[in-house]
């Protein structure tokens, strides 16, 4: 991290655990769970929106002077809208099985709380260089807790991962199939992404009692 | 009068906009510590999603979708501008949540203050986004059907907000572990609720299934082709029903 000043690096590397955007700040659930059900899902879902985070920073940390803060929020969801439809367009030109498992989802990176979230907190009164690293920071760290609850989701509930087996086949009873064990088909079911995030919310503060609220 | 009823109970036990389909979850967590704030936003939800899924329905029908500018004269009818949906979906909610703030602001000046700090929140809320998107996914027939299927998919995002809360104002006397407290608990309680909301799942079942094609094909490009129909009527069940996508 040459490159980058210690007060810069903390902008990336922040989200990553203390002020993580789903575990801490609570944004961007409403899109996070839905897709999870397999990892490969998961990633795109991630790539979406660091791409639209970090553009999106960039253009509205640009525009910060010019917007009136009256229609602010409407000018922020039309610059989101618009990246998102660039990512709609580009996957359903170049992977359109994977598109259509999104299938809305996609639409509602628009109104995922995270990225309005960081226009409002971090954009609107920061330089574009600073805006790039927290949009890439935030997103890249909300990314990696998709892919975690992909992980367990898809690992106990269809023995795979990115599709690919990694259990042994469960028909033909091999690999770990073997010795009696079978898939979890609770983990498929939607709200069983609900209760893997409360358990890594649990192990985060479990790990750091600072986090711990005040009930 | 039947398909109005279906949608109806289907829209608010089985396709639960909260326990099946993660919408407005942000709100949903962060506005659900209080029955009394719940009850406001819930109330809120279910008014602009009644007034703008309709509204995104007119859109859709009439300017975005294959075919629909064909009122303008036989030479749009292959102009299809559904990419251009997001946006304009997204700009009606903005517009209206604005419109129906000063609108209520003027006339009722006491719902506005029950109301009234709830509105700007939702136009970023992805239940009203979703309630339109959906709506443009699963190809509501009718404006009935699609003001039908606003109210109902709020009311039961309504019922969902309001259990929440009214679990977590008692929860508060209960010994939970501290690292689960606040938020780990209120994912897993909704976890458990929406388990319970899974078994709504089998009161519609059976007439799901696309009717069959009483002709038979006679040459091979034929079959091929209507073996392409049936994949896309797949493919598209598939991104209708997330439950169908993850059960298989």
């Amino acid at each position: 991290m040459a490159l980058l000043s210690k007060k810069d690096a903390n902008l990336i590397l922040d989200p990553l655990a203390d002020n993580n955007p789903i575990t801490i700040q609570v944004l961007g659930i409403c899109s996070a769970l839905a897709i999870t059900a397999e990892l490969k899902a998961s990633l795109v879902m991630s790539i979406s929106v660091i791409f639209v985070m970090g553009v999106g920073n960039v253009v509205i940390s640009l525009l910060r002077n010019v917007i009136p803060s009256k229609i602010r929020i409407i000018a922020q969801l039309i610059v989101v809208a618009t990246l998102v439809i660039v990512v709609d367009q580009v996957l359903k030109a170049f992977a359109y099985e994977l598109s259509k498992t999104l299938s809305v989802f996609v639409g509602l990176i628009i109104t995922n709380c995270i990225i309005m979230g960081r226009f409002e907190a971090f954009a609107l009164g920061n330089g574009v260089w600073r805006s790039i690293l927290d949009g890439i920071g935030n997103a890249l760290w909300y990314g990696v807790i998709l892919e975690k609850i992909g992980l367990f989701r898809e690992l106990f509930g269809s023995g795979t991962l990115f599709g690919i087996p990694v259990l042994g086949d469960p028909i033909a009873k091999t690999g770990l199939y073997a010795t009696g064990y079978e898939n979890n088909g609770f983990m498929i079911i939607p709200p069983a992404a609900l209760i893997v995030v409360g358990i890594i919310i649990w192990v985060q503060r479990s790990r750091n009692r600072a986090l711990i609220e005040e009930a | 009068m039947l398909e109005h009823l279906e949608l109806f109970f289907k829209s608010i036990f089985i396709d639960n906009m909260v326990f099946a389909v993660f919408l407005g979850m942000c709100s949903y967590l962060a506005v659900s510590k209080k029955v009394s704030t719940a009850v406001g936003l819930g109330a809120a939800v279910i008014f602009v999603l009644a007034v703008t899924v309709p509204l995104n329905w007119l859109l859709d029908q009439y300017l975005l979708r294959e075919g629909a500018l064909v009122w303008l004269g036989p030479e749009y009818a292959d102009y299809n501008l559904s990419f251009l949906s997001f946006i304009l979906f997204i700009a009606t909610i903005a517009t209206m949540v604005q419109l129906v703030e000063i609108v209520v602001e003027k006339f009722s000046p006491s719902l506005y203050n029950s109301l009234g700090i709830f509105l700007p929140l939702i136009a970023v809320n992805c239940a009203i986004l979703g309630g339109s998107l959906f709506m443009q996914a699963r190809e509501i027939p009718s404006l009935g059907l699609a003001l039908n299927y606003g109210v109902s998919s709020g009311i039961g995002w309504f019922l969902a907000i309001l259990a929440i809360a009214a679990i977590r104002e008692k929860i508060r006397y209960s010994n939970v572990p501290p690292p689960l407290r606040g938020l780990g608990i209120t994912f897993i309680i909704t976890g458990l609720m929406g388990i319970g909301f899974q078994s709504f799942g089998g009161m519609l079942t059976g007439d799901n299934e696309p009717p069959e094609d009483e002709q038979t094909p006679t040459t091979v490009k034929q079959v091929e082709e209507k073996e392409l129909i049936n994949k896309e009527i797949e493919d598209e069940e598939k991104a209708v029903s997330y439950n169908e996508v993850i059960k298989e």
